[in-house]
């Protein structure tokens, strides 16, 4: 299977400060790669690499066979963020900020694209609301639509369901199942909540102090640390000194 | 009353002054400038009170003119600002557009926004005053132009400001034009300023297009000269600020503020 993101040996750092010390890692096309790790593990400056807003350090990023540092803008054709420490505007109404998006992201048919996304995400509704008025979880479903607005090949999500109550959180990971099987695209997702990795991620990294110090598939992480679940094995990892490699 | 909850709020304000350089600047030279600008327009106005013939209408001018400046100069820094402010910062910069592309597209949408607010200016000064800014002819074509490059300048300058410092950077966006106005010489020729201060002025495209605008009104000549040398810092001044916006998103970038716009 083809690599679509391709981390080798990035570092970043800030000052005297190493956020990232050299990590290096593949998601493959139609996977889902959960990455995880206590808070100031270095995930967000991982996931700020992959999306040009950092420049490492050192090391090199490729995203389908291009190289970022040289191919930034075809790179962010391809590529979508959702997040929910960022917003679309508040004033504009849903259907001006997906607009928006796709005049930047250059859509062909927007028209199209809007209305499948608005169906897909069930908010066709929303489309003449104003963003700032919608709940939560409204807005989180508005985000993805604007995240999916340009058939990203790569989807880097950073706690994409935080915050939203149970029914909008399994319909957010219900659709981003059938939307990576469908499109065949990589999805790279922190999390911290670790019923949803264990439920969509294919495998797991486990990040601390800037390092990658476990990886593998949920259920052999589980076998091989001896625990009930992926919470626990989190625990375990966070808590202990890094040995795991 | 709690002198306890009282404090702690303060301490809450005090903290973020006294962590933050542009917010302590910002405290200090506001006072400084307000001074400074009206002591020099008070000094010539009392010195010479018969320069202006027409008084009414060369200083509305010169304020229809420096408004325009300014509108367009805080216009450019409100579209920077209004991203930040909605969290919609990394949104864009995670959008496939080019620098150049940002750029353009608020240069052009800042010019809109000053003509919406220059154009009513300009049709109540005629029936309010009886004066008509037009009567600078053809050549107010040419200082406007003039206004507003230098406009997108000090927003593009003070947007660096921001993509490098984060938003502590934003009082300065409030106050630039604050700072340049004494040295501007907006309401009052350059003489009037003490020498050391002339020789700063006389590096700023403002004095040659204020000049040019009282000399047009007051003298019915016109100085090609003023306009020349008002394009040609323009151009020395622009060129720095769009190399320097590039320097700033590329050191956010090693920094991290693309990532961390928050207080």
């Amino acid at each position: 299977m083809k690599n679509l993101i391709e981390v080798k040996n990035i570092k970043k750092n800030y000052g005297k400060k190493q956020a990232v010390k050299g990590i290096s890692f593949n998601v493959e096309e139609n996977e889902i790669l959960g990455l995880l790790g206590p808070n100031g593990s270095g995930k967000t400056t991982t996931i700020g690499m992959l999306l040009g807003l950092l420049k490492p350090t050192s090391g090199q990023i490729f995203i389908n066979n291009l190289k970022l540092e040289e191919n930034r803008i075809q790179i962010l054709e391809m590529i979508n963020f959702i997040s929910p420490y960022i917003e679309l505007p508040k004033k504009l109404t849903v259907m001006q900020n997906l607009y928006v998006y796709s005049k930047l992201y250059k859509i062909q048919n927007i028209k199209e694209r809007i209305e499948y996304l608005a169906e897909k995400l069930r908010i066709g509704e929303l489309l003449n609301s104003i963003t700032g008025e919608l709940s939560s979880g409204q807005k989180n479903r508005v985000s993805l639509a604007k995240a999916l607005i340009n058939e990203p090949k790569v989807l880097l999500l950073d706690e994409p369901t935080a915050s939203l109550d149970p029914e909008v959180g399994d319909f957010v990971r219900t659709f981003l199942e059938e939307y990576k099987k469908e499109k065949k695209i990589s999805i790279l997702l922190a999390s911290h909540n670790m019923s949803e990795v264990t439920r969509l991620c294919k495998s797991v990294l486990m990040m601390k102090s800037g390092e990658i110090i476990d990886q593998g598939k949920p259920e052999d992480l589980i076998r091989k640390h001896g625990r009930a679940n992926l919470e626990e094995v989190f625990l375990k990892l966070s808590r202990s000194k890094i040995e795991y490699n | 009353m709690s002198i306890t909850r009282i404090y702690g709020l303060f301490l809450r304000h005090f903290y973020l002054i006294t962590r933050s350089f542009p917010r302590i600047l910002d405290l200090v030279y506001w006072p400084s400038i307000q001074i400074t600008l009206w002591g020099f327009i008070s000094n010539f106005f009392a010195t010479h009170t018969t320069y202006y013939n027409n008084a009414v209408g060369v200083i509305l001018t010169c304020a229809i003119l420096y408004d325009f400046l300014f509108r367009t100069s805080i216009g450019f820094n409100m579209l920077f600002l209004e991203e930040i402010w909605s969290r919609n910062f990394t949104n864009l910069f995670i959008a496939p557009m080019r620098i150049g592309e940002i750029l353009t597209s608020l240069v052009i949408t800042a010019l809109i926004r000053s003509l919406i607010g220059l154009v009513p200016a300009i049709l109540l000064t005629s029936p309010l005053f009886g004066i008509s800014i037009l009567d600078l002819g053809i050549f107010l074509f040419f200082l406007f132009l003039s206004l507003y490059i230098f406009g997108i300048t000090l927003g593009i300058l003070v947007s660096s400001g921001l993509l490098r410092f984060g938003p502590s950077f934003e009082n300065i966006a409030w106050s630039t034009m604050f700072l340049l106005a004494p040295f501007g010489c907006i309401y009052y020729p350059i003489e009037t300023l003490p020498e050391i201060f002339q020789k700063i002025a006389y590096v700023l495209p403002l004095v040659y297009i204020f000049e040019e605008a009282r000399n047009i009104l007051i003298n019915q000549t016109v100085n090609i000269e003023n306009v020349y040398y008002a394009f040609m810092w323009n151009a020395f001044y622009f060129s720095i600020s769009i190399g320097l916006f590039y320097y700033s998103f590329n050191a956010a970038k090693n920094k991290g503020t693309l990532i961390n716009m928050g207080e």
